[in-house]
């Protein structure tokens, strides 16, 4: 049986109301078990900017928002202009006639224009052409008119009858208009019956922390990653979390470390720029030996960079972040639901091992959207404290004190929460000996010095053994192994369906979850059975490359990188090998051909 | 460290918890692990003692208490006492003493730190804590100059100063701390100064007791790196606004008060006001339920269940 596979594309500019017909598309995809992969080629989030929004629907997984658009509905002349060339035999184009004029397509796609003012003369607005539109690709794909229907009803409830009557009724003529004039696609949207869900990447990380049980949540609002305060801001009062603007992101790791030190699970979240200022905190947490969360979700940088756009530019960033050796545990999420698992983890780890723990996503998938089954979202997730002392109150220490960085095999000392009558203590950013006392200035003590910098070192020791090491995707023997990290992974595995598909080519693919600490032997056995190996990530030197080069000695034969603000498509992946693998270079830079 | 402790130790590191037996401490209890290795008559000893009078005054316990400070000389503060402490970044007391405050509400928590660590590096957050009226306690051990880091400019040096990186005399102008707080929203401001230690107690103890942000300023002269504003120039100046007839809920008065300096400079309450809720007080989250620290975890289901029927 073929698989089904659509995907629509709707663009014009920022304030044209795409959001919109883009939920109502993806909740009717969901609510009949249709997978989900979305993306939203943005510039500004404020009035203006060319925004085009890719949704790709499957009755299988969709591992990315994919090649091809079979739908595109152009909300403006620009988007009409950028788009229209690119469109294949087969595919349909909706326009609003009155405003908006073809230009050269290709033999085989159905031009589908409307006339707003001839099929809703009375209404006025931007926002008509946009349910006109609606009803127009729900008669192409075969969805009967009631499911609109009810959707316009909940959507126009607030602002009472004649709305509804209004919006129903020009999307019924978009509909009509489509069956009297149009050539319907040869399928019918289907039904499997089930109902999934779908999120986007900061909702499924600010539900992870939810399900973790933090209880602080501290933010400074920026592109990408503001997604997740708006979620806990949201929701903080009905689940029991402090959720607070801060005033730079200084002030938000250190006030999430205040508030993690008695004994909260404390998390916050920003992009490049933010965590940039974060970095010296981020030392002052291990060195306290304090567990806290910090979500960097990159936009392409450096500075200011593009803040709209998407890149994996901070994985240097992140592990360097801060003076001094000290442990950090850094994981990327794989794929969206995969953010809502991984922060429940990273907790766990964080607490059991005192230290801060980064999670590293990017505008790709934090606001990007995928579906989900309701199942995998269970939020009665294990909870690990660690040696915590004082959570439900605490008998009193041993006669010989209670030593807060007491030297132990693992280097996990347990933790006093401030308040606990009997275990008194400082904790301090300078060094400082067993009992918190300085050996910074004063008590300066070379042995103390090497013998505490030792402990807090061997925690990370104890960390691997509890991740879930990396696995080869695909058959052992293939020609060529692709290597990503992070959000890469759904792209990169559609890309070696696409060259064992139509290339004829066997790939495999491994896809690193698990940064710091890296698995490296792990990976070095895998790779030893590689043929060729080409890494694939989303910045310009190949920052990962370096990284698994320093840990591992492994020099990969090829690189496909891409740093002009896009994600990969799955081709740009399948031309990167192809070029590779035919020895026309060995560092293969794709070209973003739509106009975004 | 191995000696065990006595039982008065023990009481003292707060052992006891059950409010009919509370230990009567004295503030030998408060003694830190370690004597602190300020140069010999810095002000911030008189800090100190000032601190642990005034806790001791109002019958707290080491383990309800909890000292936060940033980096510098007078930072080093929680070291020297008994009570839980944090030792953070330059500049970040009042960041890390704001997340603390709101986790657990129950602790009495006193930041502490310099006049370069408060209103330097750290002045962001000075004055967004004002404004939210956290309720905290901060000390600022003012020597207007930068003791740690051997004798630069601090935001308080006075014009004209010269120190290591002012060789030819600083050309700015300082930060007053005092009017800066006022309008910045604080709603307890007072200054002290450490050759009047009981007069600073009682500032420090109605800084503790008051709900909502508390600012003490004290002078606490550098010995060492700080020639101008020396003991014998606090002397000679420093008078006690309760002596001026210094009404604090005046406002108008406060401001005027707050702008003299010079040959008259006055210390004690500047401005207090009682008729706004402190931050922790505003926050529903916190209306009830304990501590936000040792509430336990989880989403209930049927919390769970709505938010997973939002996405579909
Ligand atoms: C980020 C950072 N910058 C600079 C320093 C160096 N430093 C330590 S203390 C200090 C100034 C201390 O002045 P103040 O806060 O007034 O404290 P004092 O020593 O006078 O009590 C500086 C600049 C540092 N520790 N961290
Ligand atoms: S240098 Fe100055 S501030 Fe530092 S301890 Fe000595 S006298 Fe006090
Ligand atoms: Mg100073």
């Amino acid at each position: 049986m073929s698989r089904f596979d659509l995907a629509i594309a709707i663009g014009g500019a920022a304030g044209q109301g795409i959001a919109t017909p883009g939920d109502i598309l993806a909740r009717i995809f969901v609510r009949r078990g249709l997978h989900l992969n979305a993306y939203n080629a943005y510039q500004s989030i404020i009035r203006g900017g060319h925004i085009f929004l890719t949704l790709r629907t499957s009755d299988q997984p969709v591992l990315s928002f994919g090649d091809n658009i079979d739908i595109l509905i152009p909300l403006n002349q620009d988007t009409m202009n950028r788009h229209l060339r690119l469109m294949k035999a087969g595919s349909a184009v909706l326009y609003n006639s009155d405003k908006i004029k073809p230009t050269t397509v290709a033999e085989g796609v159905q031009l589908c224009p409307f006339s707003v003012k001839e099929l809703a003369p009375a209404l006025k607005g931007d926002l008509v052409q946009n349910t006109i539109a609606l009803g127009v690709v729900l008669r192409l794909i075969g969805v009967e008119f009631k499911i609109l229907e009810d959707i316009l009803f909940y959507q126009f409830k607030r602002k009472g009858d004649a709305a509804i009557a209004e919006n129903v009724g020009v999307a019924r003529a978009g509909y009509d208009h489509a069956g009297a004039h149009f050539k319907p696609f040869p399928f019918v949207l289907p039904d499997t019956g089930r109902k999934l869900a779908f999120f986007e990447g900061n909702q499924a990380l600010a539900m992870g922390g939810a399900a973790a049980g933090v209880r602080f949540y501290c933010a400074y609002p920026m592109s990408p990653a503001s997604g997740v305060l708006h979620w806990m801001a949201r929701h903080g009062r009905q689940l029991g979390i402090m959720v607070r603007q801060v005033e730079d992101e200084i002030g938000v790791i250190n006030m999430a470390i205040g508030a993690a030190h008695t004994g909260c699970r404390a998390m916050c979240a920003t992009s490049g720029g933010g965590f940039a200022l974060m970095s010296e905190a981020l030392g002052s947490a291990a060195m306290m030996e304090i567990p806290v969360v910090c979500i960097n979700v990159q936009r392409a940088g450096p500075a200011t960079g593009v803040p709209t756009k998407t890149e994996q530019g901070d994985l240097l960033q992140v592990m360097g972040a801060g003076q001094g050796d000290y442990p950090r545990i850094i994981v990327a999420p794989t794929t969206i639901p995969d953010c809502f698992k991984t922060v429940p983890q990273l907790f766990n780890l964080v607490d059991k091992f005192q230290c801060p723990g980064i999670v590293i996503s990017d505008l790709l998938l934090s606001e990007g959207r995928a579906s989900v089954d309701a199942a995998e979202l269970d939020f009665n997730v294990p909870i690990d404290r660690g040696e915590v002392i004082g959570l439900n109150g605490a008998a009193l220490p041993p006669d010989d004190g209670y030593k807060r960085y007491q030297i132990t095999a693992s280097g996990i000392s347990p933790r006093a929460l401030p308040g606990t009558p009997g275990y008194v203590h400082v904790v301090a950013t300078d060094e400082h000996d067993q009992e918190g006392v300085l050996i910074s200035d004063e008590f300066t003590s070379a042995n103390k010095r090497q013998a505490i910098h030792e402990k807090r070192m061997r925690k990370m020791e104890g960390v691997m053994p509890l991740l879930e090491p990396p696995g080869m995707f695909g058959p052992v023997d293939a020609e060529v192994t692709l290597i990503g990290w992070g959000s890469t992974q759904g792209v990169i595995r559609e890309a070696v369906q696409k060259l064992g598909d139509e290339e004829g080519i066997v790939a495999n693919h491994l896809q690193i979850k698990w940064l710091v600490p890296l698995h490296a032997e792990a990976i070095v056995s895998i790779l030893s059975r590689s043929k060729k190996t080409i890494i694939v990530e989303n910045n310009y030197s190949g920052q990962f490359a370096r990284y698994l080069r320093s840990e591992t000695s492994i020099v990969a034969d090829g690189h496909i990188r891409k740093y002009d603000g896009e994600p990969f498509m799955p081709h740009h992946i399948v031309d990167g090998v192809k070029a590779i693998l035919a020895g026309a270079t060995r560092k293969y830079v794709p070209v973003h051909e739509i106009m975004v | 460290m191995s000696v065990s402790m006595t039982e008065t130790e023990a009481r003292a590191r707060g052992a006891r918890d059950d409010k009919a037996e509370r230990a009567k401490l004295t503030v030998k209890d408060f003694k830190g692990q370690v004597d602190p290795d300020w140069c010999p008559g810095c002000g911030d000893f008189g800090v100190l003692s000032a601190l642990k009078q005034a806790i001791v005054e109002l019958g707290l316990q080491p383990h309800e208490v909890m000292t936060v400070s940033g980096i510098g000389c007078s930072s080093n503060l929680p070291g020297y006492i008994n009570a839980y402490g944090m030792h953070t970044l330059h500049g970040r007391a009042l960041a890390v003493a704001t997340g603390a405050q709101l986790a657990n509400h129950e602790l009495k928590i006193i930041a502490t730190g310099g006049d370069g660590d408060g209103y330097g590096i750290g002045g962001n957050h000075f004055l967004h804590c004002m404004r939210r009226n956290v309720d905290l306690t901060y000390i600022v051990m003012n020597n207007q100059i930068y003791g740690l880091t051997t004798g630069q400019i601090s935001p308080t040096s006075v014009k004209g100063m010269k120190t290591k990186s002012t060789p030819f005399g600083s050309v700015e102008n300082p930060i007053n701390p005092i009017p800066l707080a006022i309008a910045g929203g604080a709603t307890y401001v007072a200054r002290g100064y450490t050759g009047h230690v009981k007069h600073l107690a009682e500032l420090i103890k109605g800084g503790i007791q008051h709900k909502g942000f508390a600012l003490i300023d004290a002078f606490s002269p550098c010995v060492t790196y700080n020639h101008d504003n020396s003991h014998e120039f606090f002397k000679q100046r420093t008078r006690m606004l309760a002596d001026m007839g210094h009404d604090p809920t005046d406002f108008n008065a406060a401001m005027e008060k707050a702008y003299m300096w010079g040959e008259v400079i006055p210390i004690g309450l500047f401005w207090k006001r009682d008729d706004l809720p402190s931050l922790d007080q505003l926050e529903p989250v916190l209306a009830d339920g304990g501590p936000l620290a040792r509430r336990p975890l989880g989403v209930p289901p049927e919390i769970a269940q709505a938010l997973i029927r939002e996405l579909m």
